[in-house]
């Protein structure tokens, strides 16, 4: 469980997050909605410690994350950015095996080579697990990180807008693979989405963000709502349910 | 290229170095060497051997390090201040305390070359530039700066020849007794090889590290601290040799990739067969005269940076 009490964090005397309060239940997929700058990713940076908070406590399974050691946190909790821009050639294969990092130190032993397989394998990489990493598309690199992240095995996985990029093709099957490692593998998933139909279809959970704020947050179909998107986004949203999924139009 | 190969090619090219030099030694001497050459042999040529050897793969692993801290292919210890500010520590040790030992010279030379170093990663830290290759160019400006430094005190204090032995790289002065400092560099190069896996995580980042509960800051000073002692070796004992972290590394990048465990020993070996060869390139081309090693390997060196640069799209580097 990840429990957030009161937290707050300002850059240049400008309020990012204020005063957020969240608990986070195991085995669930919470999305991260809310219009730019409304402190989504901030706030996910700060549940896997990459930022500091200025206030406020958060604890992971009733630890706080400021007293974890860090080691110890990395095999608990993954995050993946939104900007993986690594410039080094490596191949998959090599990769994903720095997930295990917090296990071996760098010294793979059987089982943790059995993981990068087994990882390697759920996102479907085998054929191309020897290529390097500037040679492949965005959606081939995007499912090498999140390769990475699952062989890592932590319980819980956040993900900073993890469908940037891709096609949509590669985003639902991104979103099927999210979905699947929390109902086979019982992991838990925080994900920072703009795709509010994404959210809808795939998410147990709906955090709506705005200006450091949450205005709402629930099971989806509570959030997936007309009067609840126009107060989130300052925009009219129609909704429709197409074969028992919420689906926004609001193209036009 | 297989490790083998480049081992069978060390192992000629240095079998080949010992028996080049203006006072005859031929190969099959070697099994009933008279008095006089087997003084040279224990004296200049082995000596000469070892610290090209030596050198050669410890500048070459510096600049993979620095490059992968700094996340950007183009650093080396010549373009990031590192080698002027070693020199400009070694004309500090000679100004303050008269009469250093070749320890204390390293000491005071490697403290610059660490400061140096960082204060350069704090501006490329500072300054967000979009093309790769202005860092290179920043660095070389800060070495300036630096070297312009030096040479000012060295007017002022007579050690403008003194200072030079260290401006070039040189092998042909290295005798046994002014060049066992270089085996300090071996130890932490083997220190280097222990942290291969966390250079390499560090490689990819701050917040990839975090992610990995890795302590980024401690690892990436720990790297500066390896580049700042082994060039603070390497500059007091054979000089500056340029270019040698910076193409070394990108062109093992090229065909192993960026993995350090994997890339470390190749470029290693690499940058020893690279140094070996400008070498003997330097004793035969004014034969019995000789070149020194910077020059060679400056010419040869910015001639290969050159070509790595034109091809960069395509390797992505």
């Amino acid at each position: 469980m990840v429990d957030i009490k009161g937290v707050f964090k300002t850059y240049n005397q400008k309020s990012v997050i204020d005063g957020v309060s969240l608990t986070i239940e195991k085995g669930t997929i919470t999305s991260f909605i809310g219009p730019n700058g409304a402190g989504k990713s901030t706030l996910i940076s700060m549940i896997s410690r990459l930022i500091t908070k200025d206030e406020g406590v958060i604890t992971i399974d009733g630890e706080d994350i400021t007293k974890a050691k860090n080691n110890e946190l990395a095999k608990k909790i993954s995050i993946l950015k939104q900007s993986n821009a690594i410039n080094l050639r490596l191949t998959i294969r090599e990769l994903v095996s720095f997930g295990r990092f917090p296990y071996s130190q760098g010294k793979l032993k059987k089982d943790d080579w059995e993981k990068v397989d087994e990882a390697i394998d759920y996102m479907e990489l085998r054929e191309i697990q020897d290529k390097y990493l500037d040679e492949l598309s965005g959606g081939q690199r995007q499912r090498a990180h999140i390769a990475m992240v699952i062989a890592q095995d932590t319980e819980y996985i956040l993900l900073d807008e993890p469908l940037n990029n891709l096609d949509m093709r590669h985003s639902v099957q991104i979103m099927k693979t999210l979905r699947r490692l929390v109902d086979e593998l019982d992991k838990t998933i925080l994900i920072v989405i703009h795709d509010i139909n994404f959210a809808s279809c795939y998410s147990d959970q709906i955090v709506a963000l705005k200006n450091g704020k949450i205005v709402k947050q629930g099971p989806t179909c509570d959030v997936i709502d007309e009067c609840v998107l126009k107060d989130i986004y300052d925009m009219d949203i129609d909704i429709k349910k197409i074969n028992d999924n919420r689906i926004c139009v609001f193209y036009a | 290229m297989k490790i083998r190969y480049l081992v069978l090619i060390v192992i000629v090219l240095s079998i080949s170095s010992v028996f080049i030099g203006v006072s005859n030694i031929a190969p099959w001497d070697i099994f009933n060497l008279s008095a006089d050459q087997l003084e040279i042999l224990m004296i200049s040529r082995i000596p000469r051997l070892i610290s090209i050897l030596i050198a050669g793969m410890s500048m070459s692993i510096c600049g993979l390090i620095m490059q992968q801290l700094s996340r950007n292919k183009f650093v080396s210890p010549t373009t990031a201040g590192t080698l002027d500010s070693a020199r400009l520590g070694v004309l500090v040790a000679l100004m303050v305390f008269t009469s250093a030992s070749p320890m204390q010279k390293m000491l005071v030379s490697f403290l610059f070359a660490l400061i140096g170093t960082f204060v350069f990663m704090k501006i490329l830290e500072k300054i967000k530039l979009k093309d790769a290759i202005f860092i290179p160019l920043v660095g070389l400006m800060f070495g300036n700066i630096i070297s312009s430094l030096a040479t000012f005190f060295a007017y002022k204090n007579d050690l403008i020849q003194n200072m030079s032995s260290w401006m070039q790289g040189d092998f042909s002065m290295i005798m046994s007794g002014n060049y066992e400092l270089m085996y300090a560099s071996i130890p932490i190069l083997i220190i280097a090889y222990l942290f291969a896996n966390k250079f390499t995580i560090a490689g990819m980042g701050e917040d990839f590290s975090k992610n990995l509960g890795l302590n980024y800051r401690q690892v990436v000073n720990i790297g500066l601290i390896i580049v700042a002692l082994v060039t603070a070796s390497v500059v007091l004992t054979v000089g500056v040799i340029p270019f040698l972290g910076l193409i070394i590394p990108n062109i093992v990048t090229i065909y192993q990739g960026d993995h350090l465990k994997k890339s470390l020993l190749h470029t290693a070996l690499l940058g020893a067969v690279f140094v070996l060869a400008c070498d003997m390139i330097g004793r035969l081309i004014i034969y019995p005269y000789e070149i020194p090693i910077s020059l060679t390997v400056g010419v040869i060196g910015s001639g290969i940076f050159i070509y790595l640069l034109l091809r960069r799209k395509k390797y992505g580097l």
